[in-house]
């Protein structure tokens, strides 16, 4: 036990096993209270109590045996819900033509505080679109899911699904490149995670979210009818 | 505000004129004290009755390369039974960086003041070890200097790693049995994370003892000069993980303080909720995982899962169970999940049972009694005294709580009270942990009563907060904002602030030094748990190995924020 700066209120014994600590009457935030020492009763010092929690894991275990309150989960088997704001894994979505919709603008790869976004842009062959990423990679394991990428993507070109399955062998297969991103492991809408328009919300936003979806599921035709470009 | 500081305290007139100068238009009083007179102004200040300044809350040093005196040593002080606090500023020049130690008046000094030294190269006379404590023995330069390269890396060799040299008391050196040194972590499994602890022993019990912190250390510090203010966010997720979206609150309250804008009214309402949902969840953990290290693994199961039910709403709501970075500045990332209160609802009938449950089974339970009533027990005294806040603090005796000595968000609009125990020792700080729980439940319940705000959940200020996607896509303006806001960041005005919150495990300070850029200009962060564990190495001397383990559980040490 350390010695006390000011010696007046010492305790050497622990204020549990002596006198609790006085505080200095003058004190408010002390609040001064009458403190009765702990002392065990008899029943305590027969260990009885005992019995007490013993009828609480009794209780559970005859709860759990004839009601079935599960806790727990058969993963892999039987997998968490998420819900539609969960920050998985990334994905970048398409044009109807199944071209990527990135113009690459940098801002997610700006307004990333992981700094694991690399792009690098290209002229586009359409005159409409000034640029696209020739190479888009992510760092998976330098990511920290924050999701300040979708936040600031104007296009809506990246959002998240809510898949956590990744593990990699090496270092090299978690940079995650263009191809990869965007033809993800699931354009299933149930497995969408955070992204700007979340389908749980108002009338207004259902409509739009609509929209969304139809470029997904167009871009989903697309990927499965024929591979993404480069 | 305050008369003790405002109107000079009598002993201002035994100083030499000029070396005590009350600094103008702060946040909070501030005073530039000369280094000459800084250790008989701490302990007037301590002592003499009209200050009574006895928490020392943090030691830090801040850098500028253009003054003549280039470092700042800042103090930030706050008094008990007034209720006030104090900053004191030290300036020191580049070549002759010293100043005095000032363990002999606030023990918590002691490990702050090595942090200083680590991080900025502050030699502190009559620091009886005065050694780096976060980076380690290898390293060179001091990290938090605006001249050191953050992208430097230095490789700790075998020869170099600190072996302490335990001073071992007479009357244990004298007598005739084998002692002997043991490593306790760092890659322990009840060590919690990664804290070492160098401990001599005699049979079974601990006669000298020191700690070693540092294994986690990720100099968030400096991260966050290289980075936006808005990019710190995810950043303080990871300082007390336990409950992370304290840390987003703490945070995100001191710039909004800095910029001078008011979150919305939905917004405050939804961090005082889920703030007392993480609080809950902390002490979930800590309890559950002291009880788990005492061998009562039961309780681990009822406490864990209040914890998991809890994160199905956060992830609701943020979309991430452990870093959600839902904070930011001036609000919310999002708006809340349209199940919110209802969710919340469910959770406060959910929560309640197991917390009945552990009491039940634990509370009067004889073993728990002989590891934990009367170990590792500090005195009111002596806790102030090492800087402790929080739980612990509170389990001794202190009813200090940042929530009721200045409130915050919403936490003056409720009922509640805060729990105090007396006892000082583990078995205090497992009960104040499960009456806290009580009465965070309380507090979640009359604010779910009251209906949620209506509103926005983040201001409508196209300098801080991003604007609607809806709008970004359709309107010329938003885009443009939009796009300024992600290139240039929020712009903070320049100045300095410290601002805290009831975390967890204490009280989480950020001190905040902004030059108007768009990066902040240094944060310093209070941790908590940084001044309790300090007193570690004071606390198992003299009890058995089992004892250790307890007390580490006990005090809710986080190494995320420990050691940042």
């Amino acid at each position: 036990m350390s010695q006390p700066s000011r010696e007046p209120h010492a305790h050497p014994e622990g204020p549990a096993g002596g006198q609790p600590p006085i505080p200095p009457a003058a004190h408010p935030a002390y609040h001064p209270t009458a403190v009765e020492p702990y002392r065990p009763s008899l029943g305590e010092r027969l260990y009885l109590p005992l019995l007490a929690g013993m009828m609480v894991t009794i209780r559970h275990f005859f709860r759990n045996l004839f009601h079935g309150a599960e806790y727990t989960i058969d993963y892999p088997e039987a997998r968490r819900q998420y819900s539609h704001r969960y920050r998985g894994h990334h994905i970048l979505t398409t044009r109807p033509d199944g071209s990527v919709r990135c113009v690459a603008c940098f801002l997610c790869a700006t307004n990333c505080p992981a700094e694991c976004i690399h792009i690098e842009a290209a002229e586009h062959p359409d005159e409409n679109i000034e640029k696209f990423p020739e190479v888009y990679e992510i760092d998976m394991l330098r990511c920290v899911f924050c999701g300040y990428c979708v936040d600031a993507c104007p296009e809506e070109a990246i959002i998240m699904s809510n898949n956590y399955d990744m593990a990699y062998f090496t270092r090299e297969q978690s940079v995650v490149g263009k191809v990869d991103l965007m033809r993800p492991f699931t354009f299933d809408e149930d497995r969408l995670g955070y992204r700007p328009r979340f389908p749980e919300e108002d009338a207004l936003r259902a409509k739009m979210r609509r929209e969304a979806f139809d470029l997904v599921s167009a871009a989903k035709q697309q990927a499965q009818a024929v591979p993404p470009p480069d | 505000m305050s008369t003790a500081v405002t109107e000079a305290p009598s002993f201002l007139d035994r100083y030499p004129a000029g070396s005590i100068l009350p600094q103008e238009g702060m946040d909070q009083p501030t005073w530039v004290v000369s280094r000459d007179v800084l250790a008989d102004v701490a302990r007037d200040l301590r002592d003499d009755p009209s200050t009574e300044f006895d928490l020392l809350l943090d030691v830090c040093g801040v850098d500028y390369p253009d003054r003549e005196e280039r470092f700042e040593a800042v103090y930030h002080l706050y008094s008990l039974p007034r209720n006030e606090r104090l900053r004191l500023k030290v300036p020191l020049t580049e070549e002759d960086p010293t100043l005095p130690s000032l363990i002999p008046v606030w023990k918590a000094a002691d490990w702050f003041e090595r942090e200083a030294y680590d991080m900025f190269g502050f030699r502190f006379e009559g620091h009886p070890n005065l050694r780096r404590i976060l980076t380690h023995d290898a390293f060179q330069g001091h990290p938090l200097r605006k001249d050191y390269d953050a992208t430097r890396r230095w490789i700790l060799t075998e020869d170099k790693i600190y072996r302490p040299k335990l001073q071992v008391p007479e009357d244990v050196a004298d007598d005739m049995f084998e002692r002997m040194t043991i490593n306790i972590g760092p890659s322990h499994p009840a060590m919690h994370g990664t804290f070492r602890v160098v401990a001599e022993l005699d049979g079974e019990t601990i006669v000298a003892s020191e700690v070693e912190i540092g294994y986690l250390h990720r100099c968030f510090e400096k991260m966050c000069e290289t980075h936006t203010w808005q990019h710190v966010i995810p950043y303080t997720d990871r300082l007390n993980y336990c409950s992370s979206f304290i840390n987003n609150v703490g945070y995100c309250r001191t710039v909004e303080k800095m910029l001078g804008i008011e979150p919305p009214p939905k917004a405050v309402w939804a961090r005082t909720i889920l703030s007392e949902f993480s609080r809950i969840m902390d002490h979930c953990v800590c309890n559950g995982s002291t009880l788990v290290d005492a061998g009562a693994l039961t309780n681990f199961w009822y406490y864990f899962q209040p914890r998991e039910e809890i994160y199905g709403l956060l992830e609701a709501c943020s979309g991430a169970r452990l870093t959600v970075s839902y904070g930011r500045i001036g609000g919310l990332s999002q708006d809340l999940p349209p199940d919110f209160e209802a969710r919340c609802r469910r959770l406060l009938e959910i929560i309640p049972p197991f917390i009945d449950d552990v009491e039940q089974l634990i509370d009067k339970n004889g073993i728990w009694h002989k590891r934990a009533v009367g170990t590792a027990a500090i005195s009111a005294e002596d806790a102030v005294n090492w800087g402790w806040t929080g739980p612990c603090l509170r389990a001794s005796g202190v009813g200090y709580d940042v929530r009721k000595a200045r409130p915050y968000d919403l936490y003056d609009t409720v009922e509640w009270e805060v729990p105090v125990f007396h006892g000082g020792d583990v078995y205090d700080r497992y009960r104040v942990r499960n009456a806290e729980i009580r009465q965070s439940l309380s507090i979640i319940r009359q604010l779910l009563d009251r209906g949620m705000p209506e509103g926005r959940h983040i201001v409508d200020d196209p300098h801080v907060a991003l604007p609607p996607k809806e709008a970004c896509y359709n309107q010329m303006e938003s885009m443009i904002y939009h796009f300024k806001l992600i290139m240039d960041g929020i712009l903070v005005p320049p100045g300095e602030r410290y601002d805290m919150v009831e975390g967890a495990n204490g009280e989480l300070g950020f001190y905040i030094v902004s030059d108007g850029s768009s990066k902040p200009y240094r944060i310093k962060v209070r941790p908590p748990c940084f001044p309790i564990f300090s007193t570690f190495s004071d606390l198992i001397e003299g009890a058995s190995v089992s004892d250790v383990i307890v007390t580490l559980g006990g005090l809710n040490v986080i190494a995320g924020e420990l050691e940042r």
